[in-house]
Formats: C-alpha cells, sequence, structure tokens
C-alpha cells in the first residue's frame, strides 16, 4: 500500500492530521512511485463541475488516495452537506481512472474532518480570482470583505448572501460597478 | 463503537428524526424555488434548502447503514407515511408568507446552532461528523435568517405586522423542539444525544434579545403544540408527502 498525498503537501498550505500508515512489509516501493505519479496526474484532471479552473484535490476535496495490489480506493469529502456536484465528481473520478486502463476503483465518502475553505492553496487562491472570483480568506478572518477581482477596490458590498452555488455569495464593487462572485469562508 | 453496538436501534431511530427534521423544513423552503420575493432571495432560500435536503440525507443514510441495508435513504424519505414521521411540528408548517418563512427560519436556526455545536461532541462518531459539518451551515443560515427579523421587525408597519403576526403562531410551537422523550434519555445518559432541557436555557434568551431588537413582542398566551415526536402531525404534513412522495408513489422503485 502507498500514500499518495504527500504530493499534495506543497500546494496545500494547510492539512488536517492524516495519519501516515508505515508501508506494509512486502510491497515493492520501486514501483508505486511511478504508479502514484500517473494516478496524480489523471486525478488533477478532474475539475470541479461548477469551478472548472479548480481540480478537485486543490479544492481540498481529494482527501486520500490509497493504492493496494490494483485496488484504488479515493477518498473525497463533500463541501456543502446538499452539494449536487459531489456525484458528479465521484463519475468523473470513476471515468478518468477507468479510462487510463484502471477497473478496481472504491470511492469512499468521509465526513471528518470537515471540508473548510482553508484547505485552498495559495496557487488555488490566485487561480480563482483570474477566473473572476474573489477566494476566500482565512476561516479566523470570516467577517472581512474581499476586494473585487475586477479593479482590486476595498469598497464593495455584499447583494446576496448565497450566489450561483451554495459556496458562493454575490458581491458588486461600488468602484468599478462589476458584480461579482465570492468564495464564502468556511 | 461500543456505544454504537449497545444503542444501535436507538441511534437509527435518533438519526431518522433528525433526518425527518431536515427533509421536512427542506421541503418547504424548497416551496419557494421561482416564487422569492426578488431574486438574491430565491437563490438564498433554495440553497439553504439544499443544506437542510443534504443534513437530511446524510442522517437517513446513516440509519440505512446501522440497519444492515434493510432499507435505504430514499425508502425513508418516500415511502413512509405520515404517522411514521417523527418530525417536530413547526417543521411542518406551511410556509406562509415570507415573514413567516423567515421567523421559523430564525427560531429554528438559533436551535440548530446550539443543537448541532452539542451534537459534535457526541460519542458516536458519525453523528459528531455529520454535526461537524451541518453546524458551519447553520452558522451562516443564522447570520442571514437574523438579519431578516431586523429588516422585517424595523421595516415598514406591514413588514413588521406580518413579522409579529408569524412569531404569534409560531411561538406555542417552539415547546416541542425541546422535548424529551425515553429515545432522548437513553442516548443522553450515553452521551450520544443531545441534552435538550439545557439548550432551551440558552435558545429563549437569545431569541427574545433579537426580537426585542427587532421590536418583536413575545407572545404572552401560553398554549403548546405537540405530538411530531410520536407520529401524530398536523393535516399539513400528510399535504407535503403527497408532493415530496409523489413519483415513488406512482412509480415504485423509479431511478434517474
Amino acid at each position: 500500500m502507498h500514500r499518495l498525498m504527500d504530493w499534495h503537501s506543497d500546494i496545500l498550505s494547510i492539512r488536517p492530521p492524516i495519519g501516515l500508515r508505515p508501508r506494509p512489509a512486502g510491497s515493492t516501493p520501486e514501483l508505486l512511485p511511478e504508479l502514484s505519479t500517473e494516478i496524480r496526474a489523471i486525478l488533477e484532471t478532474v475539475k470541479d463541475p461548477e469551478i472548472p479552473v479548480l481540480s478537485i484535490a486543490e479544492l481540498g476535496i481529494l482527501r486520500d488516495v490509497e493504492v493496494q495490489d490494483d485496488m484504488i480506493t479515493v477518498t473525497i469529502t463533500p463541501t456543502y452537506s446538499g452539494c449536487p456536484a459531489m456525484t458528479v465528481v465521484e463519475e468523473d473520478i470513476q471515468t478518468s481512472l477507468a479510462d487510463a486502463g484502471f477497473s478496481n476503483i472504491t470511492i469512499k465518502r468521509q465526513l471528518s474532518p470537515a471540508w473548510t475553505t482553508d484547505w485552498m492553496s495559495p496557487f488555488a487562491r490566485e487561480k480563482l480570482l483570474a477566473y473572476g472570483i474573489a477566494p476566500p480568506c482565512r476561516t479566523a478572518e470570516a467577517g472581512k470583505t474581499p476586494s473585487c477581482p475586477n479593479c482590486g477596490s476595498a469598497e464593495v458590498r455584499e447583494i446576496s448572501a448565497f450566489g450561483s452555488t451554495a459556496c458562493k455569495a454575490l458581491f458588486q464593487c461600488q468602484h468599478c460597478a462589476e458584480p461579482f462572485d465570492y468564495f464564502k469562508p468556511y | 463503537m461500543a456505544n454504537a453496538n449497545n444503542h444501535a436501534t436507538a441511534i437509527q431511530q435518533y438519526a431518522i428524526r433528525l433526518a425527518d427534521d431536515a427533509l421536512i423544513l427542506g421541503h418547504r423552503l424548497s416551496e419557494w424555488c421561482s416564487r422569492g420575493p426578488f431574486l438574491e432571495e430565491d437563490l438564498a432560500l433554495t440553497n439553504v434548502a439544499l443544506d437542510f435536503i443534504g443534513r437530511a440525507r446524510m442522517f437517513y443514510g446513516y440509519a440505512a447503514e446501522l440497519a444492515g441495508k434493510e432499507f435505504t435513504e430514499d425508502d425513508l424519505a418516500y415511502r413512509r407515511d405520515t404517522r411514521e414521521f417523527t418530525n417536530a411540528l413547526i417543521f411542518e408548517l406551511p410556509r406562509g408568507d415570507f415573514a413567516f418563512t423567515m421567523a421559523r427560519q430564525f427560531l429554528i436556526d438559533v436551535f440548530n446552532l446550539a443543537f448541532l455545536t452539542q451534537l459534535q461532541t457526541s460519542t458516536d462518531p458519525q453523528l459528531a461528523a455529520i454535526a461537524g459539518k451541518a453546524v458551519k451551515e447553520s452558522r451562516y443560515h443564522l447570520r442571514r435568517s437574523q438579519e431578516w427579523m431586523q429588516r422585517l421587525g424595523l421595516g415598514t408597519a406591514e413588514s413588521h405586522e406580518r413579522l409579529q403576526n408569524a412569531i404569534n403562531e409560531l411561538w406555542g410551537y417552539t415547546d416541542e423542539l425541546f422535548e424529551s422523550d425515553a429515545l432522548d434519555a437513553e442516548l443522553c445518559a450515553a452521551g450520544i444525544a443531545v441534552d435538550l432541557g439545557k439548550l432551551k436555557v440558552a435558545w429563549e434568551p437569545q431569541v427574545r434579545e433579537a426580537l426585542s431588537a427587532a421590536s418583536i413582542q413575545i407572545p404572552v398566551d401560553n398554549w403548546q403544540a405537540s405530538g411530531g415526536r410520536q407520529g401524530k402531525h398536523t393535516e399539513w404534513l400528510g399535504h407535503l408527502l403527497c408532493e415530496l412522495q409523489f413519483l415513488q408513489r406512482a412509480y415504485p422503485g423509479l431511478e434517474w
């Protein structure tokens, strides 16, 4: 068995504690890194269906991958309880791994620790911003208002507590008048 | 996990009870879809509905898992009749006008935030995990519903009157939220369920303070409705289930 989540640590600035299990004796570690690179590249292509600029790894939905013999177990966590995108995410994981020739795939849903936007890396936040969505601030500063992703002005107002999806709120810039989505700190 | 083994049936019933509360309120909120007073509120109401339906799925899913696949989460939602639902009555009351919907939401959001905060410390790991997710949503729900209490209560004469009427009508249904029965007692003793008696002590002053800041009076008359936990419901639940369960009743086992 081999853990693949270590590659994650460079893009995730904060990780919840994931207990690393020791590699069992008898496994062939020299072959696994190659396999892990391949699986990692495949899972990197699975994007969030609502925010296609971010992969499920960058969003923190992807929690863990285990490979044991020919079996791959992918652990994911839902963002919001009722997020309708989760089923699509599961299907996309299945399809992308199946397309690459893997057949023995199990997807586990894990609730705890509860998903938080604090798992989003600085890199992912920059991608969101470039996409036109104001990235979440740290949950510790949840009252803070975002800056306009269009002109950078801090003079913004909340139009709606909920936007096009549960994870976003709708804001408008008072300076350039542009309405924009804010990814809520959560 | 010793707790789970000793109390599996009770935990299953408890999870179904919490799921029923969430599903019925989620359905009531979803009725606002395309009928919101304006677009942003339409989105907000339906997003909150989604949170509650998601919560219901997690609790039903857990109950089904404990029952060892004897039934599924869908069986619980779509194939039980009114007398088998154990939600408290406040959740099933018709959505009323916008003031009524938001007043109910506020009373329930204050309750849920306190309830879920406690449930996070449950000795049952799955109930604690579900609560850990849902509590974040309730925190956000309360922020919005409490703002609406201010806006409606201090808004126009009409908005104030409508909110006051809503609180008058709802108040007698709030007591049931804190009623404990044998199931609560058994699970409370094992550290699994939330001690409802303690919650009321925190709930009431918080609600009174927020409503008083919105210049709304708490009704003085003392009637209290109850019975939901025993499956004794208002006539409104049957009407709600007719709509909610129509497809599975007309075409049993239908899948997407």
